[in-house]
């Protein structure tokens, strides 16, 4: 009796724990959503801002973090797919293996700002690229680095041995098997990766801080060079910058909503394409 | 002639393959040479337990305590807010959700787990803060015990979505074992199948310290700033995360207060990244007692 007692009230904590916390990440969602939807106009998402911040819209920062998030997958993606062939392909065992999943792993577990600080000091500084889209968009890019690598390394692994011997057996040499074969196969899982790395990518700002965005500009950026308004850093400016708080809050609800749901669809994509697709995989 | 193309297709994935360690060790070497130089001026004692932060003074003195002790407050009561709310829902799912509430749940907390810091430290500072000034009725709403709840909500998907693959990889034998025993399925649940996660439900939540003490602009935007040590929970606070990127913009490059604070990026980075082996020497442990990695 005592022990369903237990069990009753056990069960019932935890479920008040669920939720709690689904209250919480709920209401956050609801009451942006609410509140942005105000100043969301077509005007909003296409126009520059006006009046020091308080009218017009918010293109060039939209514009901006589309910018970085193109820039920092291009580098990130060649080289997060080339380490994971490396590591899953070419060399699965061995104590350099090691040596470089252990600093893949601590690499992901890098604050945020620390990557803004590496930022600035070698791209912005010591290659002289100064503040700009170029120095962002590396900054982001070693950023999300590791979690392609380890995408990417789960789809590989996720490829039936099967494949890869029928391939060898015709003839093929080991990297005709990977480009035409592995690849080819694993391609679903790196995307997915990929795209929850855009979301990622899309929403960090303080890598951005000191390496890419700047408040304000009169133009959209016209070279790599540039430095360029970006999104989630535009929030942040509008709350702690600026001459007229009331007006500019309006516009960062505005700002909130769109990266929110930017970043929840482009998430929620990466993850039903993936459960989906693991699901269909037989071991 | 294929040989040598393969031979050198290798050579190219090896050496991307090691550009990460490479950028690791990027990392470690630029914040170190970029804050050696504060430690002529200041001895190592003084900057780490000098009271006094005041960058812009003059003659400045840069003791980091306050901040230090800032991010641990507010690590400690986020941990406070993320541990049970984000273990007692991966213990719902696990458990108790139906097979239909747990193919919904776990991707949406998965979901949830992407929500970009700053659209939490705007929430607190828009709604969090005002309202916690009216609750509790205190001079300002950005404070040490707002910074810990908004924090600590943040942390609940990623602690609750690495506690859950933690319990999913308990083998089912355990639990029939328990069963069979008579147990019922709370016993098992307390008694059999979290001990034997115990290690990944450790790993979720050291992760999920790693990341409560390097997130920054939550901080930056919730917790007041002002670099004092805090004598309540109420008190405005202002975490090693803020501080730097607060301040980065206003120091010269080369300055000492550039020095500084990439001084206090490099503390925190060794802070991390001893939770990040702690983590990996835990959950490989843990795969070990399983059984998973034979």
């Amino acid at each position: 009796m005592k022990q369903k007692i237990y069990q009753i009230l056990g069960f019932s904590i935890i479920t008040a724990c669920v939720v709690i916390t689904l209250f919480f990440l709920a209401s956050i969602i609801y009451l942006i959503t609410v509140k942005g939807f105000h100043s969301i106009s077509w005007e909003f998402l296409t126009s520059i801002p006006r009046k020091s911040m308080t009218e017009g819209g918010v293109a060039p920062a939209i514009l901006g973090t589309f910018y970085l998030v193109i820039g920092s997958i291009l580098i990130a993606l060649p080289l997060g797919v080339a380490c994971a062939i490396y590591l899953n392909e070419y060399s699965p065992t061995g104590y350099m293996v090691n040596i470089i999943r252990m600093s893949i792993n601590n690499l992901a577990g890098v604050p945020s700002v620390v990557f803004g600080l590496f930022g600035l000091a070698v791209f912005v500084n010591l290659f002289g690229f100064g503040v700009s889209i170029l120095s962002g968009s590396l900054t982001l890019a070693m950023l999300i680095l590791p979690s392609i690598i380890s995408a990417s390394q789960e789809a590989l692994m996720a490829v039936p041995y099967s494949i890869r011997e029928a391939s060898l057996a015709l003839g093929a040499t080991h990297w005709q098997t990977i480009k035409k074969t592995v690849l080819p196969t694993a391609m679903p899982g790196i995307m997915t990766g990929v795209i929850l790395s855009i979301g990622r990518a899309a929403g960090e700002t303080a890598p951005i801080l000191f390496t890419a965005a700047t408040f304000y500009r009169r133009s959209y950026p016209s070279s790599i060079l540039d430095e360029t308004m970006a999104l989630p850093y535009h929030i942040y400016a509008l709350m702690t910058e600026g001459t007229h708080p009331d007006k500019q809050v309006a516009i960062a609800y505005g700002c909130a909503l769109i990266l929110l749901v930017l970043v929840l669809l482009v998430s929620a994509f990466a993850i039903i394409i993936r459960n989906k697709y693991r699901s269909g995989y037989v071991h | 002639m294929y040989n040598g193309k393969e031979k050198f297709i290798k050579l190219i994935f090896t050496v991307l393959a090691f550009s990460s360690l490479l950028f690791l060790l990027g990392i470690i070497v630029v914040l170190f040479k970029e804050s050696f130089p504060i430690l002529k001026n200041i001895k190592i004692f003084d900057f780490i337990f000098g009271i006094h932060w005041y960058p812009t003074h003059e003659p400045p003195e840069y003791g980091i305590l306050p901040l230090i002790t800032a991010s641990f407050w507010v690590t400690l009561g986020a941990m406070i807010v993320c541990i049970p709310l984000g273990i007692g829902s991966a213990l719902y799912i696990n458990e108790l959700a139906s097979p239909r509430q747990k193919q919904i749940l776990k991707p949406t907390i998965e979901i949830l787990a992407g929500i970009p810091s700053i659209v939490f430290g705007f929430f607190g500072m828009l709604i969090v803060a005002p309202f916690l000034q009216n609750l509790f009725n205190i001079p300002t709403g950005l404070c040490a015990f707002t910074a810990s709840l908004v924090l600590g909500i943040m942390a609940i998907p990623t602690v609750t979505s690495l506690a859950e693959d933690a319990l999913s990889f308990v083998p089912k034998s355990f639990k029939e074992a328990s069963y069979a025993l008579g147990a019922n399925r709370w016993q098992t649940l307390v008694k059999v199948i979290i001990p034997a996660s115990m290690s990944g439900i450790s790993t979720s939540i050291i992760l999920g310290m790693s990341r409560i003490v390097g997130e920054t602009m939550t901080v930056l935007m919730v917790s007041g700033g002002s670099a004092i040590i805090p004598k309540s929970i109420f008190d405005p606070v202002r975490p090693m995360t803020s501080t730097i990127a607060a301040e980065m913009g206003e120091s010269a490059v080369g300055s000492e207060h550039y020095h500084a604070l990439f001084a206090i990026g490099l503390i925190l980075f060794l802070i991390t990244l001893i939770f990040n082996v702690i983590a990996e020497h835990i959950s490989k442990k843990h795969r070990v007692k399983l059984g998973l990695n034979r």
